[in-house]
């Protein structure tokens, strides 16, 4: 496993320095916005990396939280497998109502890769790894949210004149920032014992929040509109395919990065336990 | 556009900064522990 | 009466008696929020007509920070007096503890708010303008939308280290798309614009507060044996 580490790092950044070129050089340059429109390539990427890492959060701390008992562990993993079978079944059903661009079968696949990752996640990750699991990418998320929160006005300020628009994606991603920045602060500031528990019935506060944040900034914007960063609206399918390079160049990185936290975490928790440990042995080195 | 540079150049400001705190701190627990390791 | 809510009523009924009796909460809320609304003065000109596009913001800020002012002494009674390890390993469910401190945090932070309220109509000269009932439920769900989270995240900053920063570190991020909410409301009710209407912000409060009531009910029990 640790010899895969430096390969893995090798071919990540083979990955990502081809991702580069295709974002500076390959991909066509945009229309109106000139150049700076391929921050888009590297913005928008830790952007959809932030969220992942962020979901994950979610399912490691509702997994943390409903395990501990195994009653309510059943019922979560039926609740599950119902969502996703409402997930599979709806977008067929109410086809009328889905928003423009929205495909039923691209709703359906990502129903049934959430409900394969709350699996997975169960399947991999112990109690307490699991919990380990939430801080890694509790920390990683807010490292690709603050990368996203920098990118926005970099982008914003040559293209509207502003550095700062509080539109609905920018806010709301400050929002989410915000909210996982508490969460690492709890988790620092709180005594040992109950961190976990405590730390997961925020992340999933948190995590609740986040599409009436996204709500409420929506309306918000609709009664005082103001440009938005970003842009909405079809894109090129060059671009598109620029854009899903970075990506997966990126998902890669965030996967390295989560792997150091992880083990970086574990070996912590081993410090703790073995001194712990040595404690117990020597209970008159530890009196002196 | 300088601010195309920036913007990539931020970004991998912030990553680098954080790998390089993350793996600093990897080694020191790692020596930690070696050494805990060693007393039992 | 069943056992919770003979519970619930009980433990109301001393903090609502206890703090009449010394009146500490109310009273350095009432003193946090008039400054609260004496310095906001000074930073936007109360006179003006634009005072009522902001006067909405304004109080509810101020009520947010005094409600934090009562919030962080929530739990400070139990824990001084091992009340809160009493009622851990007593065989009462938590929730009644729970909607018990809600509730009086409602009933504080609610008199409160009854009485600053004619102030701040003095201080900015406001006259509502839109339909003025509507501020009635805007009022009830924004307050317990503050109390209900604060409450949950009070009882989590307990054993935390800097304890007093802790509440409303957790509490504003979270509490944001309600605050957003209250304060559109207010706003359109104060302005009574013809075209706008305050039943989207009224019914996303709405929801914002069976949300999170819901996961506090559910995750209060947890939080409160984790140790």
């Amino acid at each position: 496993m640790k010899k895969a580490f430096p390969i893995l790092g090798l071919l990540t950044a083979a990955l990502l320095s081809y991702a580069l070129y295709q974002a500076l050089v390959v991909a066509p340059t945009e229309q109106t916005m000139g150049d700076v429109q391929r921050i888009f390539y590297y913005h928008v990427p830790s952007a959809w990396t932030a969220f992942l890492l962020f979901f994950i959060n979610f399912l490691a701390s509702i997994q943390y939280l409903v395990r501990r008992d195994p009653k309510t562990d059943m019922i979560a993993n039926w609740v599950v497998i119902a969502l996703g079978v409402l997930v599979c079944i709806a977008p067929y059903a109410f086809r009328t109502l889905l928003p423009a661009g929205v495909y039923p079968s691209s709703v359906v696949t990502t129903g049934i890769a959430f409900v394969g990752l709350y699996f997975l996640i169960k399947r991999l990750f112990s109690e307490q790894q699991t919990d380990m699991l939430a801080l890694t990418t509790a920390e990683v998320g807010v490292v690709f949210c603050t990368v996203v929160l920098v990118t926005g006005p970099l982008w914003a300020r040559p293209v509207w004149g502003i550095w700062w628009t509080w539109d609905v994606r920018l806010t709301s991603t400050l929002v989410l920032w915000l909210i996982y920045v508490s969460y690492l602060v709890l988790r620092r500031f709180s005594s040992s014992g109950q961190t976990p528990v405590l730390a997961a019935a925020l992340a999933v506060f948190g995590a609740l929040d986040v599409p009436l944040v996204y709500f409420s900034i929506w309306f918000f914007r609709t009664q005082h509109p103001q440009p938005v960063v970003g842009g909405g609206g079809s894109i090129d399918p060059r671009m598109l395919r620029v854009l899903l390079i970075n990506w997966v160049a990126f998902l890669c990185f965030a996967f390295l990065v989560c792997w150091s936290r992880y083990r970086l975490e574990r070996t912590k928790r081993e410090v703790e336990e073995t001194q712990a440990l040595e404690a117990l042995l020597e209970p008159r080195s530890a009196l002196r | 556009m300088s601010f195309l540079y920036a913007a990539y150049a931020a970004t991998w400001t912030i990553h680098i900064v954080y790998l390089i705190t993350v793996v600093r701190r990897y080694s020191s627990l790692k020596k930690e522990v070696d050494e805990l390791n060693k007393k039992i | 009466m069943s056992a919770p809510t003979g519970i619930t009523w009980a433990t109301l009924t001393k903090d609502v008696q206890l703090e009449w009796r010394s009146k500490d909460a109310i009273n350095s809320m009432l003193f946090f929020a008039l400054l609260v609304v004496v310095v906001f003065s000074f930073s936007f000109d109360p006179e003006a007509e634009e005072s009522r596009q902001i006067a909405g913001g304004l109080v509810w800020v101020a009520f947010l920070f005094a409600a934090v002012v009562a919030l962080n002494q929530t739990w400070a009674r139990e824990l001084r007096n091992q009340v809160l390890d009493a009622y851990r390993v007593s065989p009462a469910p938590a929730n009644s503890l729970f909607v018990a401190k809600a509730l009086g945090n409602f009933i504080f932070v609610s008199v409160l708010e009854a009485l600053m309220t004619p102030l701040f109509i003095v201080f900015y000269k406001l006259r509502v303008l839109g339909p003025a009932w509507q501020l009635i439920p805007v009022a009830i769900l924004g307050t317990w939308a503050i109390v209900v989270n604060g409450t949950f995240f009070a009882a989590m900053s307990l054993r935390t280290r800097s304890r007093e920063i802790m509440l409303p570190l957790l509490l504003f991020p979270i509490t944001i798309p309600a605050l957003l909410s209250m304060v559109e409301a207010t706003t359109t009710i104060l302005v009574g614009d013809p075209s706008t209407s305050a039943k989207f912000w009224i019914v996303l409060l709405a929801t914002y507060d069976v949300v999170f009531t819901t996961g506090c009910l559910a995750l209060f029990g947890t939080v409160l044996h984790a140790e």
